[in-house]
């Protein structure tokens, strides 16, 4: 049984096998899960569709095309010849001590000695037989409690003249003349000099970055350096919204089963506001503009791995309830790892919100080839002025980054100026949807 | 106070684990019984495996030099004949004298050999472990071939040992629902006592053992085609190394089918028909010897293990702890019935080491430097991590390579295919694999075995002075080129 990679999406040509669940040589079970690929965009199980032994043909970390094989998993009962599991755990741990030999580390076992208590003098930190030697030595003068007691299974075979032997088994600690033979404590003072000093590794931990969280980095700095990224800001007051959403939360949880959220309005608020400046909704492809004349929204939503985008389908022709339970069923898939890569692709516009992190203000970056991305932050009551009046009021900070390529500032201003008021006065937008 | 049948330790398998154990476990003063139902020690390794088709690699390779290579070395001969017979029996003249070799070693060390099959019976009113041995009095065969006990007078005996050591080894795998038939669709065994050269000989299992015999009947004259069912032959060796050896080969004349899988053999008299499917459809080939060679299984069964209640993993094998303890006190397990690699030199090492740690000795196998060869021509071998392993791992390391092509040794002998990789960590230049294809490959591992126990770095290689012109100047050249320092190239 082949392990391809499966078509994820128009657009996907190839993916990254970021991460092997089994090794080589493995027994998998029907459905186990194999690897983990990542497109651009997302992250995928490939599960086993049959059992069988595992042969890994493409390394995590390899880019390949969409259909193309990267392993297989043969379905018989024949034994796999290595399982090297094991034998690398042995070692990665290995190469980390210090140089020996292999008579030198059975003394060490015997004398119940770790290879990092004893300091190597030998080029590289490589131990030698008097480095070990020395180490025994200034053990058997050490107190007895700080002296590992191994209790294990100890066979001792007494040779005979008769050629009959004498088995014993015995639970053996160190054994009563040892102890006798050692001084008695001295006090708690340690008498081990040589520990390495221990704050050297504590203050820095260094971990390779995921191949996902690489693939984000990437993407942003070419957002960053590729488009001519600008930010506009500008702030909504959220009386209507929320007084909608507290007027209407129990009708609407009983008619669709979800509570009326926030996002939909925006995504409404954007649909309309993207109708009345169309180069919004556009993006730059060679020397073109492409004018899309459909409304597909991005909403970012914070994943375990990383921040996903799923797309909202003609966002303009779904009804508020029909856009919250998208952006549920989101959110389910993405907790589950079963977001398909159809869900990400090809999206007009962005609506990123920081505000359910808290943030009161920020600069959402675009995600290329749109060409503008709406940042919504977390609502604040704050005083404004209403008819010369200082009142409190529901506000939010809105920014909207857009690539000034294409759009110019009095398109981005009218733009997130709509959205604003579209979000003060919802009842335009219901009537207009 | 010994009763006649009472040992210290009972070691059921005479193979290079048990027979080693033995040793070891006399030398350390304890009174030994070996089982095993061979009549000569030595086990599969001995009788039908390791030496036996050593013995027809070295004979087949003199064969190919006299007939292929002389010229170039301006000997002129008329092209050799083959005397298979004779060829034969040198082989099975070597397995008699290491087989007697080993009988000698027993008998010096004063350990019991016992012919017969072992079954497990439990424990005893005295807290013994029984095994119960159904013996026969046949006597050992000259040709060192294997005698299972059958129609000869049988007799129980009753030993008894608080120790149990299994050490029974393996055998071949069939393919599922093609049985083995000891006259077309063999086993290795089988494959090394071919009385005459196949026409056409399918190989199933691009592994070392289906590619160190089909070399050897390739070499003889056969057609040999090795079918496959992974996209590639030895899974587990270092990729270059795999790839390298698969060009050779098939320059050798050997066919391959890869992602091939048998799908039935219709036997015709003598002959047979492979039925195959490379992907394409259903195909068949005609041949008259089918070698099925996709792998070994622990003999486990007929033991009494299960009723004595020992725990298996998922693939039959015995588990046991760091002690080699299988989950019975008492019992423990070695070799071929535990996990990893089924090779000889693994299972004497394990054997000598779970002696020694019922002794109370705090022995251990050092597996990450056990090597592994595959006894083609040229040869190719490796220790320690594959370069596909510490990706995988996600260590860092440095790769250096020399090709033989480029050593004045290998020119002289005419041996230019292949190269040496040396993999060193890159922050510690501590050697992590080193992995060789080409003339005396076998030998040349030893070198690099014995650098990495010993936690050495590829400088340290570099450093050590190399005779010239020798072989193992490759690997030094190897691991000059890790830091790009090569000399030679």
């Amino acid at each position: 049984m082949e392990i391809k990679i499966p078509e994820v999406g128009e657009s996907v040509r190839e993916a990254l096998l970021a991460k092997w669940f089994k090794k080589n040589g493995d027994y998998v079970k029907r459905d186990e899960p194999l690897c983990e690929i990542e497109t651009d965009k997302i992250t995928l199980d490939l599960n086993a569709d049959a059992a069988g032994v595992l042969t890994i043909s493409v390394l995590e970390g390899t880019t390949v095309a969409v259909g193309a094989t990267i392993g297989i998993v043969e379905e018989s009962e024949v034994i796999a010849e290595v399982s090297t599991a094991t034998s690398m755990k042995i070692m990665a741990e290995r190469h980390e001590e210090p140089a020996s030999s292999p008579s030198l580390r059975r003394e060490m076992r015997e004398n119940n000695i770790s290879p990092d208590e004893v300091t190597g003098s030998g080029s590289g930190g490589r131990i030698t037989l008097d480095d070990l030697f020395a180490r025994i030595e200034e053990k058997s003068k050490m107190p007895p409690q700080s002296r590992p007691a191994v209790a294990k299974e100890h066979v001792s075979v007494a040779p005979s003249q008769q050629n009959e032997s004498i088995v014993t088994v015995q639970q053996s600690k160190p054994a009563l003349s040892d102890l006798k033979a050692m001084p008695e404590p001295a006090g708690q003072i340690s008498v081990r000099t040589e520990e390495s000093p221990s704050y050297s590794s504590a203050r820095d931990e260094r971990r390779p970055m995921s191949p996902l969280r690489k693939r984000i980095a990437e993407r942003l700095v070419t957002a960053r350096q590729q488009t001519a990224m600008l930010t506009t800001f500008n702030e909504a007051d959220l009386s209507h919204v929320k007084k909608l959403r507290s007027d209407y939360h129990d009708h609407f949880l009983q008619r669709h089963g979800i509570a009326l959220g926030y996002m939909p309005f925006f995504v409404k608020a954007c649909v309309e506001a993207l109708k009345d400046f169309p180069i919004v909704n556009a993006s730059i492809d060679a020397d073109d503009i492409v004018y899309h004349k459909y409304y597909d929204i991005g909403v970012a939503i914070g994943g375990e791995k990383g921040l996903v985008v799923p797309v909202l389908r003609n966002a303009d022709q779904l009804k508020l309830y029909e856009i919250d339970i998208s952006i549920a069923t989101f959110s389910e898939k993405i907790k589950a790892n079963h977001l398909a890569i159809s869900d990400l692709e090809g999206g007009t516009f962005t609506i990123s919100n920081g505000g359910v992190y808290g943030s009161m203000l920020s600069t959402p970056i675009l995600n290329p080839p749109q060409s503008a991305v709406l940042g919504m932050h977390a609502i604040q009551d704050r005083p404004v002025a209403r008819d010369g009046q200082v009142v409190i009021r529901p506000m939010m900070y809105l920014a909207l980054s857009y690539d000034h390529r294409v759009i110019d500032g009095r398109e981005a201003v009218g733009f997130l100026k709509k959205v604003k008021e579209y979000i003060e006065d919802p009842e335009e937008l219901l009537l207009e949807g | 106070m010994s009763e006649p049948n009472t040992y210290d330790l009972i070691i059921i398998g005479a193979g290079p684990g048990g027979y080693v154990a033995a040793i070891r476990a006399s030398k350390l003063g304890m009174k030994v019984a070996l089982v095993d139902k061979r009549v000569t020690s030595g086990g599969v390794c001995l009788n039908e495996g390791c030496i036996p088709s050593k013995a027809l690699l070295d004979s087949s390779e003199l064969f190919v030099m006299a007939r292929d290579k002389f010229s170039l070395h301006g000997i002129v001969v008329n092209p050799p004949s083959l005397d298979l017979s004779a060829m034969m029996l040198r082989k099975e003249d070597v397995v008699k004298k290491l087989t007697d070799g080993i009988a000698y070693l027993l008998k010096k060390n004063e350990i019991e050999r016992i012919h017969g099959s072992a079954v497990l019976k439990g424990l005893n009113a005295a807290g013994l472990h029984q095994v119960e041995v159904i013996h026969s009095f046949s006597q050992p065969t000259s040709s060192g071939q294997q005698s299972l006990l059958d129609s000869v007078p049988q007799s129980t005996l009753m030993l008894t040992a608080p120790k149990i050591i299994l050490a029974a080894g393996s055998e071949a795998s069939s393919l599922p629902g093609i049985s083995f038939d000891g006259q077309v669709v063999v086993s290795a065994r089988e494959a090394l006592a071919f009385d005459q050269v196949p026409e056409h000989l399918i190989v199933v299992g691009g592994g070392f053992i289906g590619l160190e015999l089909g070399s050897v009947w390739r070499r003889l004259g056969a057609q040999v085609t090795v079918m496959e069912m992974l996209p590639q032959i030895l899974p587990n060796m270092d990729r270059q190394v795999a790839d390298m050896l698969y060009r050779t080969l098939r320059k050798q004349g050997i066919q391959f089918k890869l992602g091939t899988r048998i799908t039935g053999v219709r036997r015709i008299g003598s002959k047979a028909i492979v039925l195959f499917n490379s992907g394409g459809g259903s195909e068949e080939v005609d041949c008259d010897k089918v070698l099925v060679a996709v792998g070994r299984r622990p003999l486990t069964a007929g033991l009494g293990l299960e009723e004595l209640g020992v725990e298996f993993d998922e693939k039959g094998r015995v588990v046991v702890d760091d002690n080699y303890k299988s989950s019975v006190s008492g019992v423990y397990a070695i070799g071929d019935m535990i996990p990893g690699p089924m090779l000889a030199h693994k299972a004497s090492e394990e054997g000598v080491v779970c002696v020694e740690r019922i002794a109370g000795m705090t022995s251990e196998v050092e597996y990450e430097f056990i090597p592994g060869v595959v006894y083609t021509w040229p040869e190719a071998s490796g220790v320690g991590a594959s370069e596909e392993q510490l990706k995988t791992a996600g260590i860092p390391y440095r790769s250096g390579r020399f090709n033989f092509a480029a050593l004045g040794r290998a020119r002289c002998m005419d041996e230019t295919d292949g190269f040496v990789k040396i993999l060193a960590h890159q922050e510690t230049d501590r050697i992590l694999g080193v992995h060789i294809v080409g003339p005396r490959a076998s030998d040349l591992i030893s070198e690099a075995a014995t650098v990495m126990s010993f936690g050495g770095t590829a400088r340290d290689i570099a450093m050590i002075c190399h005779a010239h012109p020798t072989l193992p100047e490759a690997i030094r050249e190897a691991a000059l080129d890790v830091h790009k320092e090569s000399l030679h190239t």
